[in-house]
């Protein structure tokens, strides 16, 4: 379990070393190999080691020496993230690794966790190492997942087109109705369109997302802001209309772009999880869909995204790890039964209003997704292996 | 310093307490008690008396009984309760063995599984690294089974102990559901306290899908303490507790009022042999309004005095109290084990403070713990004694559980609930 392999097919695998923090010895460096690239990130400077180094398995040992936390990033040249690591503290290592293929990055460190970062300009030389090893099952698994994430983006459309038809035909009731179902396909895939960083910020924020500097009244956009003005204000104005053009521009430009996103089979299993982690920070709280409860929408479609990806990579990780698989099975059961308890209708997306849940049955679901999100974790492993 | 010399359970015949052995029961809020045991225990290696807190040192996890109860108590706690939420009696043992061996890696202060690092990139830690670095702090884990865990569910039935009743309410009791019950306990032990919640912690990631965590709670102060020579603690009233609490040296009283053994471990109760049964009792004291009350008051109403501890009439804290001289609605002389038939039970509760209640009132009581050969000879009639305490003013049951607590797990290929579930 804790060889180092060197023919991982991974886009985003991290892994932190807080030694300052437990003041324990690293001993994680005694595995570094020479070719590790060192990123020194200070307040006002972010220094790598080398600027080219081999494609394949790539480690970053990044040391902040600023006084502000900071984010470390290896970038495409379109912004695309190839990973990240964030919360790294004033005088805390961490390790970052990755499986880069030949061509540009840009390495940025983001003192203070904002802007577009100090950035470095780096190359990864030689031949793309990644692509080769990677096998027939988890070639299929990712084109099949492609095929997946676009063919959702492009249903989403007509439906986000429903709900900002009738935004803009001023009727509130219509808008409301259309509300939940145009998130469908996009809560179902929503780590791939967060991979281009620029996206979900302006569709999908809540209000108190916002960074800090922005106006609510101004720099607001997207599903949310209109969820509130339906609910909350009751009422829709020049603006809200203004912002339904803005959502079916920005989800044009996402679904123009999700076709050029990087999947490998370890971001699909990742995000597989990072999907239940959406249940259990957001939905199962109550806080993504506050004023219009429809919350239990977005939960299926999150599970049902989960599943799927983890559907595709069975084939792969049932050879490696048939218990998980089998527990897997069990526990995306186990949750959807839970979950149809609350629609009248199994094909149907109208769904229990979340504030008519009680706290019971909220305990009920947190305690279904954790059954599975924690088997869920260990998914990229049983991948990789 | 040897292991042996720093934990001390009944097992080891250690140093009979010099102290005439008088049984003493506090419940209730088990106030006032007193006798033993105080922040810092200390244990002997040839002619150096070393602090058994500080020494940070690890406790045996294996014995014939569990951990945590005789052993001299540690400073703090975190205490889960957990739903049984698989219905596969063979994945609930599975878990028990699983729960077992990362038990007996975190009490001696190792990871669990893997480690905290070190492992794939790909995959999460197997351990959540929070107590890296710090030392095994005398963690004890003890498991308990609630009487709901005997209801048909995994073939259980014949197998609960007459002992293991449903509490009847007391009086005064405002208990909340999902403050109370479980199908299964942990009580988490240490002296330090990220030690005891990095151990719950790590113990129901292990556990989620086949079980959750009900309910659970922190305790900062030890309100007893099972180690007399030291000095004893005080609870959240300012009052000395557990005077008079059964030493974890007193094998004698150990075997007469904690231990199950002989005709209380027979037929369907034969598993819980050298075992025990834990009674968790979350009461809320109203520190503001107890604050305001005159000392006379509330010396009479402890039936001890608030500086030494002393009984009613007599100097000294250990002074053998004089009952009659005492209120008869005080709290001491109800939890007296002479006003109950000899009812003695072993406590080891804390103090918790959960914040402040949103009226600008401290979140704020004891948790009490007490560990009992037979609740119907024990916590019952002392509780049911204590419903004319006057101290019940100032305090509230909100939460309550029971549970049959197992013996220890013998040797690495034992675990915990064996002798239930085999």
């Amino acid at each position: 379990m804790r060889a180092v392999r060197l023919s991982v097919v991974t886009a985003a695998a991290t892994a932190a070393a807080l030694t300052a923090v437990t003041g324990c010895a690293e001993k994680s460096d005694s595995k570094a190999d020479d070719g590790t690239v060192t990123v020194v990130a200070k307040d006002d400077s972010c220094e790598v080691s080398k600027k080219e180094f081999p494609a394949g398995h790539v480690k970053l040992a990044v040391e902040n020496r600023g006084s502000k936390v900071t984010e470390v990033y290896v970038l495409f040249p379109d912004d695309r993230i190839v990973t990240e690591r964030e919360n790294i503290g004033p005088g805390t290592k961490a390790t970052i690794t990755a499986e880069i293929k030949a061509g540009d990055y840009a390495i940025a460190c983001k003192p203070g966790m904002k802007g577009d970062g100090i950035r470095q300009q780096v190359k990864a030389t030689g031949k793309d190492t990644t692509t080769a090893k990677r096998s027939p099952e988890m070639d299929a698994a990712v084109a099949a997942y492609r095929q997946y994430v676009q063919a959702q983006a492009d249903a989403t459309l007509p439906k986000v087109k429903v709900f900002t038809d009738a935004v803009r035909a001023g009727d509130v009731e219509a808008a409301k109705k259309a509300y939940a179902e145009s998130r469908i396909g996009w809560e179902r895939t929503e780590p791939v369109a967060e991979s281009f960083g620029d996206i979900d910020p302006k569709v999908d924020v809540r209000e108190d997302g916002l960074e800090e500097g922005q106006d609510p009244a101004k720099d607001w956009t997207g599903w949310h802001r209109l969820e509130k003005a339906l609910w909350q204000d009751k009422k829709i104005g020049a603006t809200e209309k203004t912002l339904a053009d803005t959502l079916d521009k920005d989800l044009a430009d996402w679904v123009k772009r999700v076709g050029k996103a990087e999947i490998t089979p370890t971001s699909m299993a990742n995000g597989a999880k990072e999907l239940l982690d959406e249940v259990a920070s957001g939905k199962v709280t109550g806080e993504e869909e506050r004023y219009s409860h429809t919350d239990l929408v977005d939960f299926k479609a999150n599970v049902e995204g989960a599943q799927k990806s983890f559907e595709l990579l069975k084939p792969v990780a049932a050879k490696n790890d048939p218990k998980l698989v089998a527990e897997l099975d069990k526990q995306f059961a186990a949750l959807n039964t839970l979950l149809d308890k609350y629609r009248a209708d199994k094909n149907s997306y109208v769904f229990t209003s979340y504030d008519k849940v009680g706290k019971a049955e909220r305990k009920e679901l947190s305690d279904g997704v954790n059954a599975l999100a924690e088997p869920l974790s260990k998914l990229a492993a049983a991948v990789v292996k | 310093m040897s292991e042996e010399t720093q934990e001390q359970t009944a097992a080891e015949p250690a140093a009979p307490s010099r102290r005439k052995v008088i049984g003493w029961g506090g419940a209730g809020l088990a106030l006032g008690a007193a006798a033993a045991g105080g922040a810092v225990a200390l244990t002997r290696d040839g002619d150096t008396a070393v602090p058994v807190a500080e020494s940070g040192a690890a406790v045996p996890f294996h014995g014939a009984h569990q951990a945590g109860i005789a052993t001299a108590v540690q400073d703090r706690l975190h205490f889960a309760s957990f739903d049984v939420k698989t219905k596969d009696r063979a994945e609930l043992v599975q878990l028990l063995k699983d729960w077992t061996r990362a038990a007996e890696r975190m009490t001696a202060g190792a990871e669990v599984g893997e480690g905290a690092y070190g492992g794939l990139p790909e995959a999460p830690p197997d351990d959540t690294g929070e107590a890296l670095g710090l030392k095994p702090s005398r963690l004890t884990l003890t498991i308990g089974f609630g009487p709901s865990l005997f209801d048909g569910r995994f073939g259980l039935k014949d197998k609960r102990p007459g002992a293991l009743v449903e509490l009847p309410k007391f009086p005064g009791d405002n208990l909340d559901p999902a403050r109370s019950g479980g199908d299964i306990c942990v009580q988490a032990c240490a002296d330090d306290p990220q030690v005891a919640v990095h151990a719950i912690r790590n113990l129901a990631r292990i556990g989620f899908g086949k079980v959750a965590v009900r309910w659970s709670q922190l305790g900062f102060g030890k309100t007893s303490s099972t180690t007399p020579d030291a000095q004893t603690p005080r609870n959240l009233f300012g009052f000395k507790d557990g005077t008079r609490n059964i030493a974890g040296t007193d094998t004698e009283r150990l075997a007469k009022h904690v231990w199950v053994s002989g005709r209380d471990a027979e037929g369907g109760a034969a598993w819980m042999d050298g075992g025990s049964y834990l009674v968790a009792r979350r009461i809320r004291m109203n520190v503001e309004t107890w604050d305001r009350t005159p000392l006379a008051e509330q010396e009479d109403i402890f039936g001890r005095d608030k500086r030494e501890g002393a009984p009613v009439g007599k100097a000294k804290e250990h002074d053998e109290p004089f009952l009659k001289a005492m209120k008869p609605d005080s709290h001491v002389r109800l939890a007296h084990p002479d006003s109950n038939n000899g009812a003695t039970l072993l406590r080891r509760g804390y103090s918790f403070t959960d914040g402040t209640d949103g009226l600008g009132r401290l979140e704020a009581g004891l948790f009490f713990l007490a560990y009992q050969k037979d609740v119907r000879t024990g916590f019952i009639p002392v509780q049911t004694s204590l419903a004319s305490d006057v101290l019940n003013e100032y305090i509230q049951h909100v939460g309550s559980a029971l549970f049959a607590i197992p013996p220890g797990v013998r040797d690495k290929d034992d675990w915990w609930g064996r002798t239930l579930f085999s």
